[in-house]
């Protein structure tokens, strides 16, 4: 009996199948997503997730897209970024850099999958890369908050000691000091991506030392809401997290996928797909700075601004010389700039930065 | 101390006290539990089933003694699906408790779906009259919200509910020889689902806690790993209320502490500040294991053992 259901149940699924491909006219183009962490973290892998919605709003019918989260960066995701292969998703963005061995692997046994890794640096024929250079938002949010901070005072709430956030603190800290030179940026660690708890006792350990602007680059709105409690500024990271802190939020340092995701999709559907590196910020609207609060004077959001503006146009770099690190030593000299090679590996701190640097 | 260092101390404590609120509520539900003979390794998932629901009802309007009892009502309701596995259908108690722990993370994720993104207002403080005037400590200690206060009588309601009642005396006899008890007439399964029902309940409360108080919103996973530190802290209190609730203040101040050591120049890395709490729980673990009279005495002697009524 059980037999015979399941047979005819079989039949019935082949004849829907069959059905579909006859009445289209192109298969859809499936497009897979691997997520590190929930997509209802609210920052890192929900920004990637809307990324994904925008690509299925573009592209309507053309395309077909899955996305598996809470992929540990292990064993499992070589699994499932081959089953992803192996279920006919013809493009496959993996997006956390703990991915990258397991990604780099299945692309060498699908070569008609092309495969896109976020913030990693392996590549091959069908295995592109792609980052967005979230330091650029840091550094206008850093003159708004040198011009606004009244203790001289900046927190920073880091999750990890990786170049990707020395090199974000380290722009914030450069563009405070372009505006207050006394100003000094206090970075707590809170070894976690993710911890609403840990991140919000972090937010209080900086305002009770008397910071006055909270950045942070974990994940959770728990900053924002301890600032909002404590009357001080923050600033948000990955979305618009105004909804958590009306007054306290100063501006947020967003992160936009989506134009990159419907770019690559429409590459794969026109043929043109080649496997990149890419590293945009402003330029591209990968990175993004979330309204100005309506409360800071204009000046300062003209100011910071106009340093997005000329961040954006490449005619001002974040990490352009003189830069000092923290023992005085002259790290840029006047003229020159910081090479992409050299923020890819950044490990010291810029003078200015307060607290540790686990190596 | 000037100013400046006080009011810095009085925000630490403060900190450490918030951070302590959650481990409290969780800790002392599972040492009920545990002191029932019954070993419930799905903390993490019932907090974060009270934690979803208590934001739930605070989301819809639903008040503030609502939202707590729904947070508390969640996760009874979660550890009485535990307790139909691990006491009704005799199932392995650590297999059924991990399993509660992920289906808890999964359910949780699923129910909240739609809440994420929304903020809620915090529970309101109420300063304890006369007491929260007392300089530095009184902000600190006497300025919290109601289920502050809550977890902190609750370490002494359970302490005598324990070793000063008859009901405790019973539950105690069923963690320490089932066989004995059920010999003498007392119902242990009954005793042990009421033990179950009290950790989930305790344990939602705490989760109930962290969304409504502690980070005012729903976000998934919110306990982070909490649920983990309640069980340790059970064994670093030696099953002893009194413990179990100085020991959640030590690992909440730790955890305080490391955040506010980074910026004081101390030379310790972060990491291992951070490991604090665990290492301290594998040396409690490790000393009480030498002398076997402390264990007797303390630990349950059937603790995570299945009862069969027909032997």
């Amino acid at each position: 009996m059980s037999l015979m259901r399941r047979a005819s149940l079989a039949a019935l699924l082949a004849l829907a199948l069959g059905g579909i491909g006859r009445v289209q006219a192109a298969e859809p183009l499936k497009v897979g997503f691997v997520y590190v962490g929930p997509i209802g973290d609210y920052g890192y892998s929900y920004q990637h997730d809307q990324g994904r919605l925008a690509v299925e709003k573009a592209f309507g019918d053309k395309v077909k897209t899955t996305y598996v989260e809470n992929v540990p960066e292990g064993a499992d995701a070589e699994r499932v970024i081959r089953e992803l292969a192996a279920t006919g998703h013809k493009l496959i963005f993996s997006t956390s850099f703990g991915f990258m061995n397991a990604t780099a692997k299945v692309a060498k046994q699908y070569p008609d999958v092309k495969f896109e890794h976020a913030t990693g640096y392996q590549r091959g024929p069908n295995l592109a890369t792609y980052m967005a250079r979230f330091y650029e938002s840091r550094f206008p949010a850093g003159i708004a908050a040198g011009r606004l901070t009244k203790t001289h005072k900046l927190g920073y709430i880091a999750p990890f000691p990786i170049p990707e956030m020395v090199r974000s603190i380290n722009a914030f800290a450069l563009a405070a000091r372009s505006v207050d030179p006394q100003a000094e940026v206090r970075v707590v660690w809170v070894n976690s991506w993710y911890d609403p708890g840990k991140e919000r006792e972090a937010a209080e350990a900086l305002i009770a030392q008397g910071v006055d602007v909270v950045a942070q680059q974990s994940d959770s709105a728990a900053p924002v809401q301890a600032a909002e409690r404590a009357g001080v500024w923050a600033i948000g990271q990955a979305s618009d997290m105004t909804r958590f802190g009306p007054r306290a939020q100063l501006t947020s340092c967003m992160e936009i996928w989506s134009g990159y995701y419907i770019d690559r999709v429409r590459a794969v559907l026109d043929g043109t797909w080649k496997p990149d590196d890419t590293w945009e910020g402003f330029n591209k609207d990968m990175v993004r700075l979330a309204p100005f609060n309506p409360a800071i004077p204009p000046a300062v959001k003209a100011e910071a601004e106009k340093a997005e503006a000329e961040i954006r146009a490449k005619t001002r770099h974040p990490f352009a010389g003189p830069i000092k690190d923290r023992s005085g030593k002259v790290r840029v000299p006047a003229g020159q700039t910081l090479s992409d090679a050299e923020l890819l590996k950044m490990n010291w701190f810029v003078e200015g930065v307060v607290g540790s640097l686990p190596k | 101390m000037s100013d400046a260092e006080l009011l810095t101390l009085s925000a630490i404590l403060a900190a450490m006290v918030r951070a302590a609120t959650p481990l409290v509520f969780a800790a002392l539900g599972e040492l009920v539990t545990e002191r029932a003979g019954v070993l419930n390794l799905g903390i993490e998932g019932m907090m974060l089933i009270g934690a979803v629901a208590a934001f739930a009802v605070a989301h819809a309007d639903g008040g503030i003694l609502l939202s707590i009892a729904a947070g508390a009502a969640a996760g009874m309701a979660i550890a009485a699906l535990f307790a139909v596995l691990a006491l009704g259908l005799r199932a392995n108690q650590v297999a059924c408790g991990l399993a509660l722990s992920l289906f808890g993370v999964g359910l949780s994720a699923f129910l909240g779906k739609g809440l994420i993104g929304t903020p809620i207002e915090a529970l309101p403080a109420l300063p304890l009259p006369g007491l929260s005037r007392i300089p530095v400590i009184g902000k600190a200690l006497f300025d919290h919200d109601i289920l502050v206060y809550l977890s902190v009588l609750a370490a002494p309601a359970i302490h005598l509910f324990l070793f000063r009642s008859r009901a405790g005396l019973i539950l105690r006899a069923v963690g320490e020889n089932h066989d004995a008890a059920h010999a003498i007439g007392y119902a242990v399964l009954r005793v042990r689902l009421l033990a179950v029902l009290f950790g989930g309940a305790m344990a939602g409360l705490g989760g109930a806690y962290l969304s409504l108080t502690y980070t005012p919103m729903w976000v998934e996973n919110m306990a982070a790993g909490r649920g983990w530190i309640a069980l340790a802290l059970v064994v670093f209190a030696t099953w002893r209320p009194a413990r179990a609730l100085l020991g959640a203040y030590l690992f909440g101040g730790v955890t305080i502490l490391q955040l506010h050591a980074q910026n004081w120049g101390v030379g310790v890395p972060s990491q291992i500040l951070a490991m604090l709490p665990y290492v301290a729980t594998i040396v409690v673990l490790v000393a009480i294991s030498r002398d076997e009279s402390k264990i007797k005495l303390n630990a349950p002697a059937c603790l995570g053992k299945v009862f069969h009524s027909g032997r």
